[in-house]
């Protein structure tokens, strides 16, 4: 016989897995963030202290919300004492007594859903909207959250409490959106999730390399999310094409984060990556994800953008891209969202399919959009298809333009590598 | 709960109807009013004359200014006052998002101050 590991390692583990699905049906039970937080850490200290003697119960996580909600109870008796509104949450929430056991487990998936539209509710501010979601739905700690943003963790610490005031002031209820409601409301969380991603994604080269672990929270969030779509049914289509599709994308993204910089952290081109060292499984479980996610015939933008991931992902070298695919998938996208950056992308890929000549044409077509006037990727596609006609001048004075328009660093890099390898011809 | 609505009216957008449209329109709105009413959601309302009526007074420094006109240049104007009362945030928006107002304008939603409301009425 092997000896059971000890209760201690037991609860532990259960606070990893199963402490924010502990959390998220005490506060629809209480209705209240602090003190839900609060009675689930005591909670886990109970069950450190009497499943020594009592043995682990059949049901740990029940047992975990059970115990939960008793303390909330002791905690709000306490205090009515000096507090008066803790008077009310006992009177007007009749769930915290007396809901049975049985139906705690099965409200479980729904109770997560509550807690992510809550923190995404569109009436709060969109950096509220952030911190609250890695805060209560992934159970950061405050100083986690404030490192992978860069700001003190007392700036943040307000954010979050100025957020549950609006929360409770404003009358924003804990509960997942009806299905009128669903779609714009789903949006909005797959839009924080994305946002997180990019935080991490973007940043998460040489010096910040706290914020990588955004990326990592943000795919477990959509994970959790098609989870907890195949467990409930609050959609109308089960599960939903567009968190398959961010999800992918997400995947896909991450399969070439290794080789997207250098030892330097220097940018390393899509072209130029070693493609060898891109994560293999994660592009099977992309690829797979948009394959499903365009047979729903639903097809949104984040799908079309992990379907564009997933060509570059299949050419095991850049030469085999399939770039007719690419602009075609471009096409698409354009129709769905009229965006200038969008266009650029396609002409950038129409270059490939169909030389530099030809991109630069389709590119100057749209530099009308004043939009791209300042944006730095405009000039640097421009300059790199000048440079491939050899028309040094021209994309001399682009690489001048882009450089004038980034702040980041390692563009900045890029950006006079090349303008020195240019000069060479000049 | 009770809300308080801002009713707010874009003038670029109502300014391309016609007087007949303009007519319309305003009537679509007091029939909906009628809807919110008869389901016990409409508790008040209150329009308010046009935004150029309007005088704004402050004091700086112990100087009591009166200046013409609303606080801030803005394309949207106050146009009138609409108490709802609903569950929560989200019903609250559920029956506003169905008034025609929101075609030619916006409505700010926000909970009553219940507190300061007491205060206000001893």
């Amino acid at each position: 016989m092997t000896p059971n590991p000890p209760v201690n390692k037991i609860v532990e583990q259960l606070y990893q897995t199963d402490s924010r699905q502990v959390y998220a049906t005490l506060v629809r039970l209480i209705g209240d963030f602090d003190l839900a937080e609060e009675a689930m850490h005591e909670a886990f200290a109970a069950a450190m202290l009497q499943w020594e003697d009592a043995g682990i119960p059949d049901h740990p996580t029940a047992w975990l919300i059970s115990t939960g909600r008793f303390k909330a109870i002791d905690m709000i008796r306490r205090r009515e004492r000096f507090d008066a509104s803790m008077q009310q949450i006992l009177s007007q929430r009749p769930s915290l007594t007396q809901s049975p056991l049985e139906s705690l487990l099965t409200e479980i998936p729904d109770d997560q859903l509550r807690l992510i539209f809550t923190c995404c509710h569109p009436s709060l501010a969109i950096e509220a909207q952030l911190a609250l979601t890695l805060r209560e739905v992934c159970g950061l700690t405050t100083e986690q959250v404030a490192s992978a943003f860069l700001i003190s963790p007392a700036t943040l610490a307000q954010r979050i409490v100025r957020a549950k005031a609006k929360i409770k002031t404003a009358g924003i209820p804990y509960e997942i959106p009806d299905i009128q409601q669903m779609p714009q409301r789903l949006d909005a969380v797959l839009h924080v999730i994305y946002l997180l991603f990019n935080e991490g994604y973007n940043t998460s080269s040489g010096e910040h390399v706290t914020a990588g672990a955004l990326s990592d929270e943000a795919i477990r969030l959509g994970s959790l999310l098609l989870d907890l779509q195949s467990q409930t049914d609050h959609w109308s289509t089960s599960p939903d094409a567009d968190v398959m599709g961010l999800l992918a994308l997400m995947l896909l993204q991450t399969s070439r984060r290794r080789t997207r910089t250098d030892e330097h952290g220097d940018i390393v081109l899509l072209e130029d990556q070693d493609r060898s060292q891109w994560d293999q499984d994660m592009i099977r479980q992309g690829v797979e994800l948009v394959e499903q996610a365009m047979a729903t015939g639903e097809v949104g933008s984040y799908t079309i953008q992990a379907a564009i991931a997933a060509e570059h992902a299949r050419a095991s070298d850049v030469s085999l891209t399939n770039w007719g695919q690419i602009v075609r998938l471009y096409d698409v996208l354009l129709q769905i969202q009229n965006s200038p950056v969008i266009a650029l992308n396609r002409a950038v890929a129409i270059a490939m399919r169909d030389g530099p000549e030809i991109g630069l044409t389709h590119l100057e077509a749209i530099s009308g959009r004043g939009e791209l006037a300042e944006y730095y990727l405009y000039h640097a596609a421009r300059a790199d298809l000048c440079r491939r006609l050899e028309r040094y001048e021209d994309a001399h004075d682009a690489y001048e333009r882009a450089l004038s328009l980034t702040q980041q660093e390692p563009e900045q890099r890029y950006l006079q590598k090349r303008l020195e390898e240019i000069s060479k011809f000049m | 709960m009770e809300f308080v609505c801002l009713g707010c009216l874009d003038e670029t957008i109502w300014a391309t109807f016609t007087p007949e449209q303009q007519q319309e329109n305003m009537q679509r709105c007091f029939a909906y009013d009628d809807v919110l009413r008869e389901e016990g959601h409409f508790n008040d309302g209150y329009a308010l004359m046009p935004a150029n009526m309007a005088v704004t007074v402050r004091t700086r420094a112990g100087q009591v200014t009166v200046t013409e006109g609303p606080f801030a240049e803005t394309k949207e104007m106050l146009g009138g006052l609409l108490f709802l009362e609903a569950h929560d945030l989200n019903h609250a928006v559920a029956l506003m998002s169905k008034h025609p107002g929101t075609e030619f304008g916006s409505f700010e939603i926000r909970p009553v101050h219940v507190e300061m409301n007491k205060l206000i009425r001893k």
